[in-house]
């Protein structure tokens, strides 16, 4: 009897990775970093031309054809390509100014390119046998704190300790400053942590949970349902792709206005 | 045996941190479900907190997305 049930957990592993059919792979395989050239066990070093180089290359290749090539021949009345880059720019500048304010707008450049970035992986990470550059902590990690260090030294140089007031809660009772004080310490240290950790946990777990739908329908008899369940949380994941850039694009404006107006 | 039990824990554990998504999704549905209140009694007012919304929903996942940080932790660090 308990080998029995041993033998039914373990076939219903193997066919979650695809063991029964000839569809063998984990769902977190496509998230391994191999060498281009070369064999894919090859050890990678600093300078290896991986995937991630190659994709990390076409999403900026993405954003220049986008920007630069559409506008190129701009016209009066805009070709498809020229509205896209059009309406992306008005979208950020209208974000940057409505969070930040008139004088948010000098760091515009910064935040439209981390957006372009972010939103160009993010879409051609969905290319079916791409590779999703912004679901490797590595790469959002730097696009965290990077803006984390920015701001940081930002708003000392244009507060001067005047900055420490975003810790000093004003509008507080005084006996509960000192405890809020402590909180608000926290959660500005946590901030380039969940910052860059939402980006790249958002994009793994939605491309793992289509590739364990994948591995379903091999299986003859759920693989209607599964390939129905693959089309639909693509769609949600064209969504998802979107509004995680928006959604870090919109959180790197908050804390340049916490830089810019530190005072609660 | 000892290395098994430990693997055990670690995949028992690994388990439950999907509780963090249904807190997550508590969270989540709180955030939306109360714009979507106001946003009906006041339509003017709504596309003006859109932006709002979204920060709102962000530091909302942020904290379900911890504890996949955590499952990830237990699978392949510990």
């Amino acid at each position: 009897m308990a080998d029995e049930t041993q033998v039914v957990v373990a076939t219903g592993a193997d066919v979650a990775h695809g063991a029964e059919s000839g569809l063998v792979f984990h769902p977190m395989d496509q998230f391994l970093v191999k060498p281009i050239f070369g064999q894919a066990g090859d050890p990678v070093f600093w300078y290896t031309p991986t995937n991630v180089t190659l994709w990390l290359g076409l999403s900026v290749l993405a954003i220049f054809a986008l920007m630069v090539l559409t506008t190129s021949r701009r016209s009066v009345i805009p070709s498809r390509g020229q509205s896209v880059a059009e309406l992306s720019y008005g979208f950020i500048y209208k974000m940057v100014e409505d969070i930040t304010g008139k004088e948010g707008l000098k760091y515009f450049p910064y935040i439209m390119t981390l957006f372009m970035f972010i939103v160009s992986a993010n879409f051609l990470g969905l290319l079916p046998t791409a590779f999703t550059t912004t679901s490797h902590i590595a790469v959002t990690a730097v696009l965290g704190f990077a803006v984390f260090f920015a701001v940081t030294i930002l708003g000392f140089v244009l507060n001067g300790f005047g900055f420490l007031g975003l810790f000093w809660v004003s509008s507080a009772p005084l006996a509960l400053r000192p405890i809020l004080a402590v909180i608000e310490l926290i959660s500005y240290f946590v901030r380039p942590v969940s910052h860059s950790i939402r980006l790249a946990g958002n994009m793994m777990a939605g491309h793992a949970v289509i590739k364990v739908f994948a591995a379903f329908a091999a299986v003859t008899a759920v693989a209607p349902v599964s390939v129905a369940a693959i089309a639909a949380i693509y769609g949600l994941e064209v969504l998802v792709c979107f509004i995680q850039a928006y959604v870090f694009t919109i959180l790197t404006c908050v804390y340049l206005k916490d830089a810019l107006h530190p005072a609660h | 045996m000892e290395g098994e039990l430990a693997q055990m824990g670690q995949f028992i554990g690994a388990g439950l941190t999907a509780f963090g998504m249904g807190g997550a999704a508590i969270g989540v549905g709180n955030v939306a479900g109360n714009y979507l209140a106001g946003a009906l009694r006041n339509p003017s007012a709504a596309a003006g907190q859109t932006a709002t919304l979204f920060i709102g929903i962000a530091f909302a996942e942020a904290l379900g997305i911890f504890s996949f940080l955590v499952a990830l932790l237990l699978m392949f660090a510990v």
